[in-house]
């Protein structure tokens, strides 16, 4: 079945785990995730692959603990086996030479940028990359991407590492700069909206990827059900990308809060448990 | 013989107020005393209508001489002729449409028909308590690859593992069983009798992957290399939505996600189970069908105070079951005949408050021969609502379609399949079930199957004889 079979701690929120997936490692392209259920009563929650290891049948994912059902897979050690691991969902990146493009990521959404990063190096792109954490601890990924980026700009809101400040603020030193053909934005829902905000001054459009509460992941559904231009759009099949410019984002983010109370609840319980 | 009964021999059933509090189920099924009696109403017709409108034409009369005969072994054998789902059948089936319609019993005045559906249950149910060992068949005739393990799927790869091929199912989901597992809720069919079905299923041979997204996981390029045929069996499972202003406010699910929660999840053993689903005071479902019906009776099982159904027409054009209809009722739903919503109200929080609703009149028949419903200017009210389910119908699922587009489909986006053969465009793929038919039943799902499961036999057959032969 799906085997962890190595672990290692980022950050005191922030791990990774490297899982036997065979099919999974096979197919999965940037940009696309996988649903991961821990244990038979456990929810089924969407995690983005970070990077995928063909030649070892390996997918490596990296996770924040927000909650229960993240709490229970950073206890997840080598020799653990998943009850249920689904993928490789979503569509993947469309990955072109576009040029120069401009990548942020922000927090965990790092992982998810990653393998973008990577993609869109290998495709023949200039690639200027922005991360942002909150401090020099919390950095994931950063000489990777460095190893796959032109420039590397390191944010920290305490300026511990890089340039202390927002990621919108290295994006406009590069948008004032130079001519960005293209630019991708993943982390939390508001940093998205104003990345996005940020290169539509400039008129760079710009791709996020949303990650809306999702149940099976297959469209079967209809939870992650998005707003996008005038139309109803489903995260798991039509995306998780979307050009940030189109994204209803009031709704998007008011409809991330619809199981606060439980989910506070669950982690509160499993906490003092 | 005792003189025939006017009415059905009466089940037991739990107590509507206490029901209405848990999950359990609401049939609790006849006592082999009660079978007996209810199978000797049979007329035993020579000539039997009730076979002819089975979908997967059970020979009724014979499996319910066995119950009158006291043989529970023989009847199960009559049965599994015919069918690899009984226990589920029994349950789900809409009787009142197909086999009990047309009883003879049942056309003669003062009488009820035969309870068909309960007879069926009672042997299946003494067979999952009894199982048999499976027969030793060698499955060397062929590699299936069947895709979805709905009703459709699971009696196409037990008919062909029982003819003696190498079957996988792939299944996308944790859990075998489609609609089964994640559509039709505990109350009316326990998702150990499906689990115990699918076990008997996998005892004749049958492989089942689950975790297998074919399009995805898999693709359909890898499956025709390494399967002599291939069956799709992925149902309509993408929700509609009306698309009504207020889609987006919290609260407002699809009937999908609101059952899925529940069935597969166990939402409603929060926090023992992790999914959380919202609980609500006042529910309005929209719609009229089965799952209507199971939206509506779960979300009174989860406290709702008041579950008010929605639906366009009137109560004549209601197409759910006619029995799971009086159950609600029994449980305290409401029911808002020739009502259609136009508007989701929401509070400041973004938070469902009330669901804006137009009435309707019925005016001239439309294609389907039924009163179209039109809405009366000036009617407008709002039912107050903290959580609303749409139950409006499902289409196609793309997933697997989008990856393989050599495949035919319809304007209404199903796949293009022969129904008396399910043969679609391409050569050794076969389809059948709601992927073909649109939203449909659980045994026309399973007559399909049965039909593919033919074909693909001699499909196969005849495929291996030419090889031979050139």
């Amino acid at each position: 079945m799906f085997k962890v079979t190595d672990y290692k701690q980022h950050s005191a929120t922030e791990f990774e785990v490297l899982i036997d997936a065979p099919r999974i490692a096979a197919k999965a392209k940037p940009g696309q995730f996988v649903i991961v259920q821990r244990n038979e009563t456990s929810e089924r929650i969407p995690l983005t692959i970070c990077e995928t290891l063909p030649e070892q049948e390996k997918i490596r994912i990296i996770f924040q603990v927000i909650g229960k059902s993240t709490y229970d897979l950073a206890k997840l050690r080598p020799g653990d086996e998943l009850f249920s691991l689904a993928g490789p969902l979503g569509k993947p990146t469309e990955v072109q030479n576009y040029g120069t493009v401009l990548l942020v990521g922000g927090g965990v959404g790092i992982a998810a940028l990653y393998p973008i990063v990577k993609g869109l190096k290998n495709a023949g792109n200039r690639v200027i990359t922005i991360l942002g954490a909150k401090n020099k601890d919390f950095m994931i990924l950063a000489d990777e991407c460095e190893k796959y980026s032109d420039e590397l700009i390191l944010m920290t809101d305490d300026g511990t590492l890089g340039r202390k400040g927002l990621v919108t603020e290295a994006m406009e030193d590069v948008l004032k700069r130079e001519k960005i053909d293209c630019s991708w934005a993943i982390g939390p829902g508001i940093m998205m909206r104003f990345c996005t905000q940020t290169a539509h001054k400039y008129d760079v459009p710009t791709y996020v990827s949303l990650n809306p509460i999702m149940i099976d992941g297959t469209g079967m559904c209809g939870g992650c059900r998005v707003s996008v231009g005038d139309d109803i759009k489903f995260a798991c099949v039509d995306g998780p990308e979307f050009l940030g410019d189109q994204v209803d984002w009031d709704t998007f983010m008011n409809r991330m809060k619809q199981y606060h109370t439980q989910e506070k609840e669950a982690y509160a319980e499993v906490k003092e448990g | 013989m005792a003189k025939r009964s006017y009415n059905k021999t009466p089940i037991r059933e739990q107590d509507a107020e206490v029901r209405s509090h848990n999950f359990k189920e609401v049939v609790l099924g006849y006592t082999m005393e009660e079978g007996n009696l209810e199978a000797n109403r049979c007329l035993q017709c020579k000539d039997a209508p009730c076979i002819q409108h089975c979908p997967v034409m059970i020979d009724i009369p014979g499996f319910i001489k066995q119950i009158k005969e006291g043989d529970m072994d023989g009847a199960r054998k009559v049965i599994a002729r015919y069918s690899n789902l009984p226990a589920i059948c029994g349950r789900v089936c809409p009787q009142e449409k197909q086999c009990e319609m047309v009883c003879r019993l049942g056309q003669s005045k003062k009488f009820e028909p035969v309870a068909i559906g309960k007879l069926e249950r009672l042997v299946a149910d003494w067979s999952l308590d009894h199982p048999e060992e499976p027969a030793d068949i060698a499955h060397d005739k062929g590699k299936v690859a069947v895709v979805g393990s709905g009703p459709s799927g699971l009696t196409v790869a037990g008919d062909l593992a029982n003819a003696g091929y190498d079957v996988t199912v792939f299944e996308a989901l944790s859990k075998a069983g489609g609609v089964l597992s994640y559509g039709i809720p505990e109350f009316r069919l326990p998702k150990t009798i499906v689990q115990k079905e699918i076990d008997q299923i996998s005892a004749q041979g049958v492989k089942i992957e689950t975790d297998a997204i074919v399009g995805k996981t898999i693709t359909m390029d890898e499956i025709m290399s390494d399967f002599d045929a291939c069956y799709i069996g992925v149902g309509a499972g993408t929700p509609n939505f009306m698309k009504i202003p207020g889609t987006e406010l919290n609260g407002v699910y699809a009937s999908s996600e609101y059952l899925t929660r529940i069935n597969l999840m166990h939402s409603y053993e929060f926090p023992k189970y992790d999914t959380p689903i919202e609980p609500a005071k006042d529910v309005v479902v929209i719609g009229g069908g089965n799952v209507a019906m199971d939206c509506a009776r779960s979300a009174r099982r989860l406290g709702a105070e008041k579950v008010t159904v929605a639906y366009r027409r009137s109560v004549e054009e209601l197409p759910a079951r006619v029995e799971e209809y009086h159950h609600s009722v029994e449980e305290g739903i409401d029911y808002s005949w020739l009502t259609s919503p136009i508007e989701y109200i929401g509070d400041e929080n973004g938070q469902l408050s009330g669901v804006k609703c137009i009435k309707m009149q019925l005016g001239e028949p439309d294609d389907s021969g039924r009163r179209r419903p039109e809405p009366i200017p000036g009617s407008e009210f709002i039912i107050p609502a903290t959580t609303a389910i749409e139950a409006i119908g499902q289409g196609a699922n793309h997933v697997l379609l989008d990856t393989f587009p050599e495949l035919a489909t319809n304007k209404w986006g199903y796949i293009d399949a022969d129904e008396e053969t399910c043969a679609t465009s391409i050569p050794g793929v076969f389809a059948g079930g709601d992927i073909v038919t649109g939203a449909a039943t659980v045994i026309l799902a399973m007559g399909a199957g049965k039909i593919a499961a033919k074909e693909i036999d001699q499909y196969i057959t005849e495929k291996k004889a030419n090889t031979v032969n050139n």
